[in-house]
């Protein structure tokens, strides 16, 4: 075990690793103990902590140019947990960080306790769950370990789910439920491949499964059972059927987080899996398959999106296209190509995130200004609310990929490297998505453009319009991210030190 | 055959035949009842795997309080579960489900069959490391040493739960209690069996507890017995549940996982590490983490089988 | 065939079985009791592993029991979660369904501002 005993050498700023998942589940249980308003001030209190967190462990690894490590309680695996930070876990740990406060400073309004300090029940449920998604995508983001994975998926449940019905109507109830039922059996099928590997290899831990993984029966069938369990929790065609109600019928702000954060989560246990824990795999054929999934994604949920009669439900089906793009990296795991094409589904997670934040609390700010989201009621009310709508057509030139965006990166990237690949079929989708995409945000943006200003029941307040615009061009700056940056993902990807070696 | 293989194989078959009965009894109610039946019959399937931490936890809270919870959710849901026929599915569709269901079934025992008879363990190592807690059950070591971050982080998993379950409360029973109200008269039956058992099981909780420093048992099992003697005093309504505002009862929820996470990150200051523990201090502190813990889950386990709250607050 | 592989026979039939239940009924308690099925399997799995991981002395390895253990609780608190939305979901509704359409009915009066 000379080997192992290396992969353990506690990395200098380690145990700064622990601090993004400790910190936050302090928070929940203080807000939870406290009540009231406390609950609002400790949530908003320690967001531009968990951002210090996260920048300073980007720059250590920045810096170091090597993963962070670190062992917890002195138990090295196999026997204990590690939690481990690559650059992919640090870009996704930024962006949590940056996401939260946007979506908190959103919900201060809709979420806000009396002046005399009772406590109600929507402000304390929504700001220690809020803390409680923190933790949870900072605990899957730097997990090590597939079991303390399969915890921060339960935690990230239980987290989510309650925020979907949180205005308590019958079909957010109804939503939450489907939800819950999707996330339950993907947890599930997930931690039943876990005990089939601890079966075969007896260790859970990432880095040393890596090392004796063999093209097995055990193996194939636990990667078959956690990808299927991932996939629902992701919502991918065909499990997507929980997402647009779930995600349409949450309050704006939950469903910014939802969707441009939650779903995340899972997508980056599934690359997890297929690149660090089981490089050892021959991936044509799976990642064939998910491609081929996330393709059907993209045509069906753009499809479904350029139905919808309600704005919230658009923008949810447009997730659901968008989450297939995601997939279209898979194929192109291996070969010359594999760093673009793991850059571009990078790419595409960060972007989405940011554009779909925006334009969730963009919905939630014409839901409120006009009393409705139908999209045939929205004739003229991007001249009332112009600031809101630009942060709407901003984020969706990400959806669309249109340059300049994040997403257009995202595209380019992906695109470019199935053309290298000789795959040219998901170039053909990706045109195809993007066409779709523009499609459905030109019934949204045309007639809102144009027509008689609506009377608004109150105009949206411009501090709440920023932050969906700082979401928004947060977006569109990721077009210019430096070649640096694309250096950054590559550290710590198992793939890139096989090219190397 | 020797005896003890025919137990195992008409065991297996009659765990198997009370699951498919769970499935597709008649109505909710006669398969909820099916279903504490058999998680009884599982905790012995646990007890020939020699796992008998597991048959405990199994038989405490696997079978015990979830069917509380379902017996009770069946209860109330009586009279309401006819299927709309536009749910049903077709025969095709069930057709389809059942190959599906059958090919995972069939690739999983087909998987079980390949394991070899002598799988990787990490027994050695857990037994080479078990002197530093001082603990003489590896099954504690591993969930209060070992791998505390995971049973810390679950125990915030179960303070989730109860506000996602309170979550679900009216606006205006928010910081109410949830379940009834204290009886004038209690029904007398319920009320003596309640007043007999309730000592007794107490007893036998902090008993669990106790030695699961070193045999079987432990903080989840001896608190799962306490809780089931809280829920059957609730259920004699000799008491009430308590609002969900009270300052205690919010400190009897988190202070299991509080003082687990503060001993956690009270070992990175004094023991080099978040969750180690200082040598010859590990035993101790264990215990001591392990009896908040023991108390937040009898607490804890009653409130998520209670519900939410369901009576306007009293000031 | 040794007990433990029993078992884990055991197990998989489960989870085919919570499967089916899963999928084929449409009635959230039945679903939320199938999900229970399965997850017992799973622990069953865990359980085989465990008993053909005896070293040591021990009869059994450690480290998957404690993981059953942690498994068990937290399928409970799921298994509330659940159950405590279906009985919501009833006493608003008079039923308790997972109809697709359900969640995408648009409010009769447009207005579902937060």
């Amino acid at each position: 075990m000379t080997e192992g005993a290396s992969a353990f050498a506690a990395t200098a700023g380690g145990s700064l690793l622990a601090l993004p998942i400790l910190v936050p589940a302090a928070g929940v249980l203080l807000s939870f103990l406290l009540g009231g308003r406390q609950a609002e001030r400790i949530a908003l209190a320690l967001m531009p902590v968990q951002f210090g967190f996260a920048v300073a462990i980007a720059s250590l690894i920045w810096r170091s140019g090597q993963p962070l490590v670190y062992v917890l309680g002195g138990y090295a695996p196999p026997l204990g947990i590690a939690l481990r930070a690559d650059g992919f876990s640090a870009v996704m740990l930024v962006t949590t960080s940056l996401i939260m406060p946007a979506a908190g400073l959103y919900a201060r309004t809709n979420f806000a306790t009396p002046n005399d300090g009772t406590e109600r029940r929507a402000p304390l449920v929504f700001w220690t769950l809020l803390q409680a998604i923190q933790a949870a995508l900072s605990l899957i983001f730097l997990g090590g370990d597939l079991f303390n994975l399969y915890v921060a998926l339960e935690l990230l449940t239980f987290a989510a789910a309650p925020l979907v019905c949180l205005d308590g109507r019958p079909e957010t109830l109804a939503a939450a439920l489907r939800y819950l039922m999707f996330a339950l059996f993907g947890a599930l099928f997930y931690l039943l491949g876990v005990a089939l590997l601890y079966g075969a290899y007896g260790t859970l831990d990432i880095v040393l499964l890596s090392r004796q993984i063999r093209a097995e029966p055990a193996v194939w069938l636990a990667a078959g059972l956690m990808t299927a369990g991932l996939l629902a929790k992701t919502a991918l065609f065909p499990l997507h059927l929980w997402l647009p109600p779930a995600h349409a019928n949450a309050p704006a702000a939950a469903s910014a987080v939802l969707s441009g954060l939650v779903v995340k989560g899972s997508f980056f246990l599934i690359v997890r899996l297929w690149f660090n824990v089981l490089p050892a795999l021959p991936n044509a054929v799976p990642g064939a398959i998910l491609a081929a999934l996330g393709s059907a994604a993209i045509l069906a949920g753009s499809a479904l999106a350029l139905r919808q009669e309600r704005l919230k439900l658009l923008i949810a089906y447009s997730t659901v296209a968008q989450i297939g793009y995601l997939f279209l990296m898979f194929p192109l795991a291996s070969g010359p190509w594999s760093a673009e094409a793991f850059s571009g589904g990078v790419m595409q997670a960060l972007s989405h995130a940011f554009a779909k934040a925006a334009m969730f609390l963009s919905a939630g700010l014409i839901a409120e200004s006009l009393g409705h989201d139908r999209i045939a009621g929205l004739g003229g009310a991007g001249r009332a609310m112009p600031v809101t709508f630009l942060a709407l057509g901003l984020g969706g030139l990400s959806l669309m990929g249109l340059p300049p965006s994040g997403g257009f990166a995202a595209k380019w990237l992906l695109m470019k490297a199935s053309i290298e690949a000789g795959q040219w079929v998901w170039a053909v989708v990706m045109l195809a998505g993007g066409l779709l995409a523009g499609g459905y945000l030109y019934r949204v943006l045309a007639p809102a453009l144009s027509g008689n200003r609506p009377r608004l029941k109150s105009p949206p307040r411009r501090s709440r319009e920023n932050v969906a615009l700082a979401l928004a061009l947060a977006a569109v700056l990721l077009a210019f991210a430096p070649p640096t940056f694309f250096a950054f993902l590559q550290i710590g990807r198992p793939a890139a030190g096989a090219a190397l070696r | 055959m020797s005896v003890l293989q025919a137990l195992d194989v008409g065991l297996a078959f009659l765990v198997f035949a009370v699951a498919a009965w769970t499935v597709f009894a008649p109505g909710p109610f006669a398969a909820t009842v099916g279903y504490v039946v058999y998680g009884l019959l599982l905790s012995l399937v646990w007890i020939r795997l020699f796992a008998v931490d597991v048959a405990l936890t199994e038989a405490a809270i696997g079978s015990g309080v979830t069917g509380v919870l379902l017996i009770g959710a069946a209860a109330r849901l009586r009279g309401a579960e006819t299927t709309p026929a536009e749910e049903a599915l077709t025969g095709l569709t069930r057709l389809f489900a059942a190959g599906l269901c059958l090919l995972v079934a069939a690739a999983l025992a087909a998987v079980v069959l390949l394991l070899p008879d002598q799988g990787p363990t990490l027994a050695p190592q857990s037994m080479e490391r078990l002197p530093e807690t001082g603990l003489g059950n590896p099954v504690t070591a591993v969930l209060i040493a070992f791998r505390s971050f995971d049973t810390m982080l679950e125990k915030v998993v179960l303070v989730l739960g109860v506000v996602g379950v309170w979550s679900l409360a009216a606006d205006r029973y928010w910081g109410g209690a949830p379940g009834e109200a204290r009886a004038e008269r209690p029904e007398p039956t319920l009320a003596f069996f309640a007043q007999v058992l309730a000592p007794i099981g107490i007893l036998v909780g902090v008993h669990v507890f106790w030695v699961g420093a070193d045999e079987p048992g432990g903080a989840f099992q001896g608190g799962a017995i306490l809780a089931a003697m809280w829920m059957i005093v609730m259920m004699a309504r000799l008491t009430e549940a308590p609002q969900a505002s009270a300052f205690w009862l919010r400190l009897a929820l988190i202070a299991g996982p509080a003082v687990f996470l503060a001993a956690g990150v009270a070992g990175a200051v004094v023991a080099g590490g978040f969750f180690a523990y200082p040598p010859g201090l590990a035993k101790p502190l264990i215990l001591f983490i392990e009896t908040f813990m023991t108390f937040t889950i009898a607490v804890t386990l009653p409130m998520l089988v209670a519900g939410p709250p369901r009576r306007e607050p009293r000031r | 065939m040794s007990s433990a592989t029993l078992a884990g026979l055991v197990g998989a039939a489960l989870v085919g079985l919570g499967l089916y239940g899963v999928i084929a009924d449409p009635q959230p308690l039945r679903k939320i009791l199938a999900f229970n099925l399965i997850g017992s399997g799973v622990f069953l799995v865990f359980g085989i592993v465990a008993r053909k991981g005896a070293a040591a002395g021990l009869s059994a390895d450690p480290v998957p029991q404690a993981m059953v253990i942690t498994g068990i609780v937290v399928a409970f608190a799921a298994s509330a979660l659940a159950v405590a939305l279906t009985l919501r979901l009833f006493e608003e509704t008079g039923r308790a369904t997972l109809r697709p359409d359900a969640g995408t009915k648009p409010p009769d009066d447009g207005a579902d501002a937060e």
